[in-house]
């Protein structure tokens, strides 16, 4: 097996508290020693990290790969490149594919499209109930066997109470975690942005923030009669930070991430109709992006997420509210991560942890740190190179990110995943 | 980057587009209705056509039913001795399944010179505005909840032919405002046009989220909201709401927020009445109202020719709109 040396970078690994510059030893497709060169040690392949920052590799919580059924959108091997190259070593797939991930087959196609791709490595999300439909259970026990890291009804939010009653307490009598995107049906209705002045401005459909915070409470009370563990995915409200803030006081088991493009984005961008800014949850105000990010900081919200969603060109055509949501947002969620940082001066350890360590333990995942002996999923970056959103750089399939023509900072420049080295 | 107010223009800071009021100033508003005024005038002559519009192409592009503004946008542009074309896209290749860029591709290559839409979907008009050649033209018909501009023009140039000067007029908005892209049309062009204050009268659900911030004040009640008004403008209260747990009833409508007789006498004794139409008597308005003294319906049709002829003349006179 090969034994590479990255030498001389600057080594951040917030699950072991360091930040130093040094030497890190992989053998055998394991971090053997950082710092201190084992006696034995022979590198085949020597990287010089110098100027560089070497951090275990991205988690991404949610990102859509659009495999199997929507390939002119996507491709597994298109994505899982894409998200590789850009310092994701670990993702996780919503369900909501066509057919449903709902079947140990669809995983199984699923994964072993993955492993021909030889690319990021990828943790499917099951589907809670059979078909999304919200009315049975899926068979979690087989998909998790599969390889389903956790199960969720993607943006198909189950209206029956009883029967999201009955999949968290399925799903906690198998110890699995179920991953939940907070909305409430009804309210939710036909709308495509946030409900507030701009909407009303522009005559858009809303979505009130009460749709989130109905349906956190719910899945609240919910996980206080079941047990279950629930991770809230992708956040867009301040009402829900204070939610989650008290029941994580009460230690339930519940974690959140944030989509990274809501801590920089608000309902007041959506003057020019623009569809690159149509996403759900919707971008809300300059309040609630404040207090994702007090969130964040403070630890009450643990990680962030992609939520890529790639479309085809066609997808995002047309009158906003006739218009698919979402972003591709694979290789901007590093450069995005540099550029909080940066602006809201926080330390390069806290924001690193918010796609390592953090994602890693609310799954249960081996990798995320750079702890001796775990897998040797290492991103290694240039925080200062500047590169442009453009055809020329881009690897994903989904053009769809409203940074497109634009100069951002940060670039992954070498990748290892389990121990293979990568270049971007 | 673009704006809805930066797209109207051309580089000049010319009107290329008509696309919603807001973005438009003053001085443009009034000149507009001055226009309209001279084109007003001629729908007396015997003969009522200019040669404004001579050699061009207009295509009424009408994904959403219309009588009304649909003929007086055609009616305008032929008495501007333009080519008219219409399309009711119901009978047309997006029923087949054609996208609405596929549509405009398709007629831009007839060598169309103006586009005038209507769409169900806020933000249409400026997605096609976007997506035209540089030298063609858009006209935003009404899109979704989103705006109506050439309406709210006539209704503007309306009031100015009872009322004159806006800055002493309070006018009340009675209705759906919530879905209504006239209402939110008319409070820009109001606001622009400096009026004392403009009220909107509806329940909470007819009205769309912080509507304050809009620039309006808000009344729940006729009997309160109509108090010292000048001008009354009814919206149509389409029969779907009642379905969808906006309102209970069309009685009960009627009976809080239709316009009779009895609740005009609340507003200012010379108070006009207004309604962008087709009106739906009994429920947001008595026939009585329709039809009195007060009412000015009729006329808003008649200038919504003059108001369209003067927008169009504008923006085909823009200088530099050819250089395709």
């Amino acid at each position: 097996m090969t034994a590479v040396l990255i030498t001389g970078g600057r080594i951040i690994d917030p699950a072991n508290a360091i930040d130093k510059v040094g030497d890190l030893f992989i053998k055998n497709n394991r971090i053997i020693s950082l710092f201190d060169r084992p006696n034995d040690f022979t590198a085949v392949q020597t990287i010089n990290a110098k100027d560089h920052i070497v951090c275990p590799g991205l988690i991404d919580l949610s990102a859509h790969l659009r495999e199997p059924g929507q390939t002119q959108k996507a491709t597994i091997l298109s994505e899982t490149t894409a998200a590789l190259k850009s310092g994701i070593t670990t993702l996780c797939c919503p369900p909501d594919t066509h057919p449903i991930n709902d079947t140990p087959a669809v995983t199984e196609f699923i994964l072993d499209k993955v492993e021909h791709a030889n690319a990021a490595t990828v943790l499917p999300i099951g589907a809670l109930t059979q078909g999304l439909e919200g009315t049975k259970l899926s068979a979690m026990a087989a998909l998790h066997k599969a390889g389903c890291i956790g199960f969720s009804n993607a943006h198909n939010p189950i209206k029956n109470t009883l029967v999201l009653r009955r999949t968290l307490e399925y799903a906690a009598s198998h110890n699995l975690c179920v991953i939940i995107r907070p909305e409430d049906p009804w309210l939710q209705d036909q709308g495509c942005v946030h409900e507030g002045i701009p909407a009303s401005r522009f005559g858009l459909p809303g979505i009130p923030k009460a749709s989130e915070i109905i349906a956190i409470q719910q899945s609240l009370a919910l996980c206080e009669l079941t047990g279950c563990r629930i991770h809230f995915s992708q956040l867009s409200c301040s009402e829900s930070v204070n939610l989650l803030k008290a029941a994580k006081h009460k230690q339930l088991p519940v974690s959140a991430d944030v989509a990274i493009h809501q801590l920089f984005f608000t309902e007041n961008e959506l003057n020019t109709f623009d569809s690159a800014l149509h996403v759900r949850p919707p971008f809300r105000t300059e309040t609630d992006k404040q207090a994702l990010l007090d969130g964040l900081k403070g630890g009450v919200i643990d990680a962030v997420c992609s939520a890529h969603q790639p479309h085809d060109a066609d997808a995002k055509l047309g009158a906003f509210p006739s218009t698919q949501p979402g972003i591709s947002a694979l290789e901007t969620l590093l450069p995005l991560i540099l550029k909080l940082i940066e602006t809201k001066a926080l330390s390069l350890s806290q924001g690193i942890s918010w796609v390592t360590q953090n994602p890693a333990s609310i799954l249960a995942l081996k990798q995320g740190s750079l702890t001796t002996g775990s897998p040797a999923d290492i991103c290694i970056f240039n925080p200062e190179l500047t590169w442009t959103v453009n055809e020329n750089n881009w690897l994903s399939q989904g053009r769809n990110t409203p940074l497109w023509g634009q100069t951002i900072k940060g670039k992954a420049t070498q990748i290892i995943k389990s121990g293979q080295v990568f270049s971007s | 980057m673009t704006t809805p107010h930066s797209l109207q223009f051309n580089s000049d800071h010319q009107l290329q587009h008509l696309l919603s009021i807001e973005g438009l100033d003053q001085r443009l508003l009034t000149e507009i209705m001055d226009n309209a005024e001279s084109f007003a005038s001629l729908a007396n002559q015997p003969v009522k056509k200019y040669p404004i519009l001579r050699g061009k192409t207009v295509v009424n592009l009408f994904f959403e039913n219309s009588t009304r503004t649909r003929t007086t946008f055609e009616l305008a542009a032929k008495r501007l001795s333009a080519d008219v074309i219409n399309m009711n896209i119901a009978t047309s290749a997006t029923s087949k399944g054609e996208s609405l860029l596929d549509t405009i591709r398709n007629l831009e290559a007839m060598h169309v010179d103006m586009f005038v839409i209507r769409h169900a979907l806020s933000g249409a008009a400026h997605f096609i505005a976007q997506h035209v050649a540089p030298g063609i033209s858009v006209i935003n018909a009404g899109d979704g909840n989103h705006a109506h501009p050439t309406q709210a023009l006539l209704d503007m140039f309306t009031i100015r032919r009872h009322k004159n000067d806006f800055s002493s007029l309070r006018i009340a908005i009675i209705g759906d405002i919530l879905h209504s892209r006239v209402a939110r049309s008319q409070i820009q062009a109001l606001s622009i046009l400096g009026a004392k204050e403009i009220r909107v009268i509806a329940p909470k659900t007819l009205l769309p989220i912080e509507v304050n911030a809009l620039g309006v004040s808000v009344s729940h009640t006729l009997e309160e909201g109509l108090q010292d008004i000048d001008v009354v403008i009814m919206l149509r209260l389409q029969k779907e709401r009642m379905s969808g747990a906006l309102l209970p009833s069309e009685s009960e409508y009627f009976n809080c927020f239709g316009l009779t007789q009895e609740k005009l006498a609340i507003a200012k004794p010379d108070a006009i009445v207004m309604h962008p139409g087709p009106i739906n008597r009994g429920v947001e308005i008595s026939s009585e109202v329709a039809d009195g003294p007060q009412s000015v319906i009729l006329q808003q049709v008649s200038y919504g020719i003059a108001i369209r002829m003067a927008i169009m003349s504008l923006i085909m006179q823009t200088p530099g709109r050819h250089h395709t």
